[in-house]
């Protein structure tokens, strides 16, 4: 490609990509599952309430939680069937969380979608459709899309930022979405600058994946712009090109406080993904309740991209592909660089859930940890130009409290420096720590 | 399916790059053996056993000392090796076989686990090692000096009898007789720079071969086990202040022989560069290698000693953590409310 890629300033690293095992694979849909079990609490914000007991029906798409108070998305059935408890399951963040448990009706017909024109809708009909469909952004940390697509009016928005960047290692979703769905991701993209009153749109996408890059730009230039600029921009594979600051930096040169919200500089970042389930939130009144997910790693028989009901355990994604291999030795929900490790297959799939990454032996990093020796790579990988070798040694030495000096608070824990460092220290481990300690 | 519960649970990132401690100390390692093998062609085969018993002083006294204070023994990590083999590197090739003993067990025990342990050691090891030989074994460590074997006869000073074939250093020549007595003794100006660059010319046991020094500096740099900085501002500053200051008048100095003398090119890429001791972000390493380069000539000029580049890193160090505090990276926008 002879464009010149954009990228970030500070830091960074370049893991091995792994995404061979599964780019080249058109998205499948897991059959449906004989049950689903639904987490009330998916994500940032207030857990849902439920709004259904025991023994009731429920059809694909009703809503079955809601948040009654505070900052919180709505929850669906993401099959038909009948209720079958409310009780607890395992959740990949914390030990157990409730969840809806339901049990599919197997000869339940499938939920029919008839699409509309949304040039139609008011800017807050079209709000309303995304808040009543759940939908939260899908990448991270699940921050509930209708808030963050209304700003406080000082905050000048003027540019939509919309991550296919993918930075993560072995993740394939955002890629195959755009290559198998770019109408849907750009018609998504349509409706959040309509939402927001803007007409400038940038689509970034790390140049390792050239055929998606081609493809959203065919599609961007035949649809018809409606006055909207909808670019694709390439972006430098490097990590964390992803992370909304340092996307924002590569694409419009802004850098946003440390600490902060990035209507700050005037932009907001949306994941593919949640662009394209605006679409079908808006377009087809479908409520998010699936989830393209990557199952990789060398730890899986049989590597993929699925389509799979939110709810759906992974001991069942995990049987239809064959099982695990016998060195499976580490199981991720999320990327490596900053999925969270998980000790059983009961867990469900929620909206957030952007893969499973099975990885043996060789692919993950046994050594203990030896003393930091001061080499400094991990200040030159810190994309937030922090010291976490310093953080390291003060919280090792008992010295916690005193690291916020260091910018601890600006750390977002994407892990470059626990990657590169050549000592194997648990950076990010220690940096948990001390932001435990230093809140107290 | 296979069921097992005893998956790693462990906080992220689960990847990590391939490098390790162990990696980069013996790829290091590596890097310095070149010197070495050509130094038993140019002072003989005793630079050899001189260099073995360096680094097994060392490694013995690194698992004796983890030993006794209760601490994992990381000999393998290689890093016990490079002492052993620096501190052999800045010893003249003519002294008696047990003088490096001594500097290990200086080296290794009181400069690397007394003063700090490992990762907070304030000096270099091999440095307070030969400091601490200068000042005990004063004769021995600046007079042993062997003239370079042009006939291949590496035994040749195996034998009784060392100190009566002992020479003089280039920069002790030229502090104290001036840079004619350099060409009457080692030869016209380009046969000097020639020998000098190749490593024929009396000095101490690995410091000699510029030219193996650099491939192997060059190698570290191209593995980014390195950065430029250190070395580069090291070299720099030394032939710039031997320039203006090194000559009869301003401006009349030889830079060139400045840096191919003494232990420049060891220091600049090997030493000065230890992790430890040095600052790691790019301005710190530029001003601590300026201050090794200034302090090297300071030295030689106006010191008690021809050569001062050993010196003058110790002296540095302890500034490698000021340097490190003042001049952190700079954080992606530590201000609330930046926009730019
Ligand atoms: S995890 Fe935090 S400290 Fe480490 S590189 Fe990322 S932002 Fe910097
Ligand atoms: S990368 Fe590891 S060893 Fe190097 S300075 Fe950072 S914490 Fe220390």
């Amino acid at each position: 490609m002879s464009e010149t890629l954009l990228t970030f300033q500070k830091g960074g690293v370049h893991p091995h990509e792994s995404k061979a095992l599964t780019q080249h694979l058109p998205i499948e849909t897991l059959p449906i599952p004989e049950g689903v079990e639904i987490l009330l609490s998916q994500h940032f914000g207030a857990p849902c309430e439920p709004l259904v007991k025991k023994k009731d029906q429920v059809a694909e798409g009703d809503v079955i939680g809601e948040v009654e108070a505070g900052l919180g998305a709505c929850i669906h059935a993401s099959v038909s069937g009948k209720i079958r408890n409310i009780a607890t399951s395992a959740n990949p963040v914390s030990i157990s969380s409730p969840s809806i448990i339901i049990k599919t009706d197997p000869e339940a017909e499938p939920r029919v979608n008839t699409p509309c024109n949304w040039m139609d809708l008011s800017r807050e009909e079209l709000l309303a459709r995304i808040k009543s469909a759940g939908i939260v952004g899908i990448g991270g940390a699940g921050f509930p899309t209708h808030v963050k697509l209304s700003p406080p009016p000082e905050a000048k928005v003027d540019t939509l930022i919309l991550n296919g960047a993918e930075c993560e290692p072995y993740l394939t979703t955002d890629h195959r979405l755009m290559l198998e769905h770019p109408q849907e991701v750009i018609e998504g993209a349509k409706i959040i600058l309509t939402i927001l009153g803007i007409q400038e749109c940038h689509i970034g996408i790390e140049a390792n994946k050239s055929d998606a890059i081609e493809e959203m730009k065919r599609v961007s230039r035949e649809v018809s712009s409606n006055g909207f600029r909808i670019s694709i921009d390439p972006l430098k594979v490097r990590y964390p090109q992803g992370s909304e600051k340092q996307l924002i930096e590569s694409i419009t040169g802004r850098r946003g406080p440390g600490v902060g919200l990035p209507f700050d500089v005037g932009a907001i970042v949306q994941n593919v993904g949640t662009a394209r389930a605006i679409y079908e939130a808006v377009v087809l009144e479908k409520p998010l309740y699936e989830k393209i997910v990557t199952i990789s790693g060398r730890g899986i028989e049989r590597p993929a991209n699925l389509l799979v009901r939110v709810g759906t355990k992974l001991s069942d994604i995990v049987s239809f592909l064959g099982g695990t291999r016998p060195d499976l030795a580490k199981v991720v929900m999320g990327g490596p660089m900053m999925g969270f490790a998980i000790p059983t297959l009961d867990i469900p799939i929620t909206k957030t859930t952007s893969g499973v990454i099975f990885l043996t032996n060789d692919e993950i990093d046994t050594n203990p940890h030896g003393q930091c020796i001061r080499c400094g790579w991990c200040l030159d990988a810190c994309p937030m130009g922090l010291s976490p070798n310093e953080i390291g040694i003060y919280v090792e030495g008992g010295r916690a409290e005193e690291t916020s000096q260091f910018g601890l608070f600006e750390c977002f824990e994407c892990g470059c420096c626990a990657y590169t460092c050549p000592a194997k220290r648990p950076l990010v481990q220690f940096i948990r720590l001390a932001k435990m300690k230093a809140k107290k | 399916m296979s069921e097992s519960p005893l998956w790693t649970v462990s906080v992220s990132p689960h990847i990590k790059s391939g490098e390790s401690v162990e990696r980069i100390m013996w790829t290091v390692v590596g890097c310095l053996l070149p010197p070495l093998i050509l130094s038993v062609f140019i002072f003989g085969f005793q630079t050899l056993i001189i260099t073995l018993v360096s680094v097994g002083a060392c490694v013995a006294t690194e698992a004796i000392t983890q030993k006794l204070f209760h601490r994992p023994i990381t000999i393998r990590d290689g890093s016990a090796v490079i002492t052993g083999l620096l501190l052999a590197y800045i010893i003249p090739p003519g002294v008696p076989y047990w003088i490096p003993v001594l500097g290990a067990v200086m080296a290794v025990y009181v400069a690397k686990h007394l003063l700090g342990g490992i990762g907070f050691n304030i000096f270099n090891p091999a440095l307070i090692g030969r400091a601490f030989l200068v000042a005990t074994f004063p004769v021995a460590m600046t007079s042993a000096w062997l003239p370079p074997i042009r006939d291949a006869s590496i035994f040749k000073y195996m034998g009784p009898g060392i100190d009566a074939i002992s020479t003089a250093t280039p920069l002790y020549v030229l502090k104290h007789y001036g840079i004619q007595a350099v060409i009457e003794k080692f030869g016209s100006m380009s046969t000097i720079y020639g020998d000098f660059f190749i490593g024929w010319r009396p000095g101490c046991i690995g410091e000699t071969s510029a030219l193996l020094l650099l491939l192997g500096g060059l190698y570290l740099l191209y593995k980014r086990y390195i950065t430029w900085h250190i070395p580069v501002s090291v070299i720099v500053t030394i032939a710039f202040l031997t320039w203006v200051f090194g000559g009869e008048k301003l401006f009349a100095g030889s830079p060139l022989l400045a840096i191919l003398s003494g232990g420049v090119m060891l220091g600049a890429f090997f030493m000065a560069t230890d992790y430890v001791t040095s600052p790691s972000q790019p301005t710190g390493k530029l001003i601590f290698g300026a201050g090794i380069g200034a302090l090297t000539v300071l030295i030689r000029f106006k010191g008690g000693y021809p050569e001062g580049i050993c010196y003058a890193i110790l002296l540095m160090n302890p500034l490698a953590p000021a340097l490190e505090g003042w001049f952190r990276p700079r954080r992606f926008a530590p201000e609330k409310g930046a926009f730019k």
